[in-house]
């Protein structure tokens, strides 16, 4: 990024003639400061609307805060209770595992769909899928989980065809059981991310050299050991990006959750978001909401800046 | 060839069978709407007697019109304004390489990942102080603030690119860094604003959170953010919910149709980058 940016710079000192140097230092060093001019705006908003706010929930995060009254600081406490009350390490447990389904599904079965589709990648047909597959992407998430919350439920299209294959015994309102609610939301979660990540690992597949793959037949590598050792070494950066966009999106989940279950049955499908949301206009715990937007913030870094390093390093 | 032809196959019947599951839920809704009003349909089933007219009753019980008009409000107040204030910065730490550019150019790409979820409570109450709580504005200004980061991101990308020439060739016929932005750098960079439009669009109308701790009153709201009033207000009667879910869909549905080519390209760039 860095040798990106110095780049352009580099050559107009080189293509300046040697005369016009010193004139043209003058405009350039004001321009350096213009610059500051430009960005003012964009700092001021940013500033005002962005960084004092999350300063504002670190601080807030220790103290004890009903939102009117007066605010006795805490220190750590709020902290403390995030890791130890069971409902609250119960948000972040959960919203782990709602990893494996919003990034787990999506970019396993996106690579498993890119790699086979990859051949007819410029047919008609993949044309009309390009545009479908992207809906789940345009549309409010709200209408995504009121649609499934209809689709999920008893009587639902998903326990019709339960039953029409036989399986009849397993059906049951699936958002509403204590057992079956946080991978149902995830199911949500998954369908709303599989299209944009197969579509951008299969964008990824079409810049690899087909002279790999040629290579790869003669030798004699099957399907499963070109999609091994050719397919998926070249997609990382791809792979990158779909695990840190999903990864994003299940920690930071919120609309989906609100809609289809409101954290329930029981907190069974309660994620950080949304407990934020209830401690802090509900339950009127100020404190304790802020703690846990700071840890929310903290584990979304801790989680998305190692997938950066480790998919952007070598290429 | 024959390996070949048996794989374009089996890429066929994966293409359709995911394309089925990501129209099925819309058929679900849409075949669910046209049932009669407070009945509870089972699964994918074609009524007897189609009420078509349940559309209409959501259009009116949601105040469809009115919410239109409040997402199309709030839209041209967030649009307009991120893209000009994002372009400006991209331009200022992309091209006129600003002395301190790295540090802001950091404190924006911090930004990116930040969950709305952890300011949404200070910001809250500032909001609150400053009188604009139940007011579109309380949508409007933030969601600038928070879309900077991408926009700044997407910005400064593309004016990582410019050929210096350009600027050095405006400097020699005396123009000033505010007449070269806008009579040069704006205009090339026309494709890269265009398509932060339509991401930002599509953003905006969909938020929901901000929609629903800042704003009380529905038809004030974003599309996204009014639909979860509905669905608290009609969530008992699965029809007249599942038409003004399709209603609420409608609009961005129907902008991605026409712009489809320049939505897709957008969005996989948008991920890519951000």
């Amino acid at each position: 990024m860095a040798g990106a940016t110095l780049t352009p710079s580099a050559e107009r000192t080189e293509v300046r003639p040697k005369g016009a140097k010193a004139t043209g230092r003058a405009p350039r060093h004001g321009q350096r400061w213009i610059g500051w001019l430009f960005a003012a705006p964009a700092i001021a908003v940013y500033t005002v609307f962005v960084l004092a706010p999350m300063v504002q929930t670190v601080r807030y995060s220790f103290y004890q805060w009903d939102g009117i009254g007066s605010s006795p600081w805490v220190g750590f406490a709020n902290y403390v209770r995030v890791f130890t009350d069971p409902e609250l390490v119960g948000t972040i447990v959960h919203a782990f595992e709602l990893i494996v389904f919003f990034s787990g599904i999506p970019v396993l079965l996106g690579l498993a769909i890119a790699a086979t589709i990859r051949r007819i990648a410029t047919s008609r047909l993949a044309a009309v899928a390009r545009a479908v597959l992207f809906i789940p992407q345009v549309i409010p998430l709200v209408a995504a989980g009121i649609a499934w919350t209809w689709l999920l439920s008893s009587d639902g299209l998903v326990n019709q065809l339960l039953s029409a294959i036989g399986l009849g015994g397993v059906t049951r309102a699936w958002l509403g059981d204590f057992a079956t609610a946080l991978p149902a939301v995830g199911v949500i979660g998954a369908w709303v991310l599989l299209g944009l990540c197969t579509l951008l690992l299969l964008a990824g597949m079409s810049k690899i050299d087909p002279a790999l793959y040629e290579a790869g037949r003669l030798d004699g590598a099957g399907p499963l050991r070109e999609f091994f050792s050719i397919t998926v070494p070249n997609l990382r950066q791809e792979i990158g990006v779909c695990v840190t966009v999903t990864v994003i999106a299940a920690l930071a989940s919120f609309d989906i959750i609100y809609i289809a279950t409101q954290g329930g049955p029981g907190n069974t499908t309660m994620v950080p978001g949304l407990e934020i949301y209830y401690r802090a206009f509900v339950e009127r715990q100020v404190g304790v909401a802020s703690a846990l937007g700071v840890v929310l913030v903290v584990l979304v870094l801790v989680c998305v800046l190692p997938i950066q390093r480790l998919t952007r390093e070598e290429s | 060839m024959i390996v070949r032809g048996r794989e374009a196959w089996t890429g066929r019947v994966f293409l359709v069978l995911l394309m089925v599951a990501t129209i099925v839920p819309f058929v679900s809704l849409f075949l669910t709407a046209l049932h009669p009003s407070g009945t509870y349909p089972a699964g994918l089933d074609w009524p007897s007697d189609p009420q078509w007219g349940n559309f209409l009753t959501a259009f009116n019980a949601a105040h469809m019109g009115e919410l239109l008009t409040s997402s199309a409000l709030i839209v041209l107040g967030v649009v307009p304004i991120s893209l000009l204030v994002a372009t400006m910065a991209g331009f200022a730490i992309g091209h006129l390489k600003m002395a301190g550019r790295r540090v802001v150019f950091l404190a924006f790409v911090l930004g990116l990942t930040l969950p709305f979820e952890s300011i949404i409570t200070p910001l809250y109450y500032q909001i609150r102080d400053m009188g604009l709580l139940n007011t579109r504005w309380a949508i409007i200004l933030p969601l600038v603030g928070l879309f900077m980061p991408f926009g700044v991101f997407w910005m400064r990308a593309h004016f990582v690119t410019v050929p210096g020439e350009i600027s050095e060739a405006a400097h020699i016929d005396g123009a000033t860094s505010w007449q070269q932005f806008w009579r040069i750098q704006v205009p090339l960079a026309m494709p890269a604003i265009s398509s932060l439009a339509i991401l930002l669009f599509l953003w905006t109308w969909n938020q929901f959170l901000l929609a629903i701790v800042l704003v009380d009153d529905p038809t004030q709201r974003t599309m996204a953010g009014a639909l979860g009033a509905f669905q608290g207000q009609w969530g008992t009667d699965i029809p007249l919910l599942c038409a003004g879910s399709l209603l609420v869909l409608t609009p961005t549905f129907v902008v991605f149709l026409i712009f489809q080519r320049r939505f897709a390209a957008a969005l996989l760039q948008g991920s890519l980058k951000g």
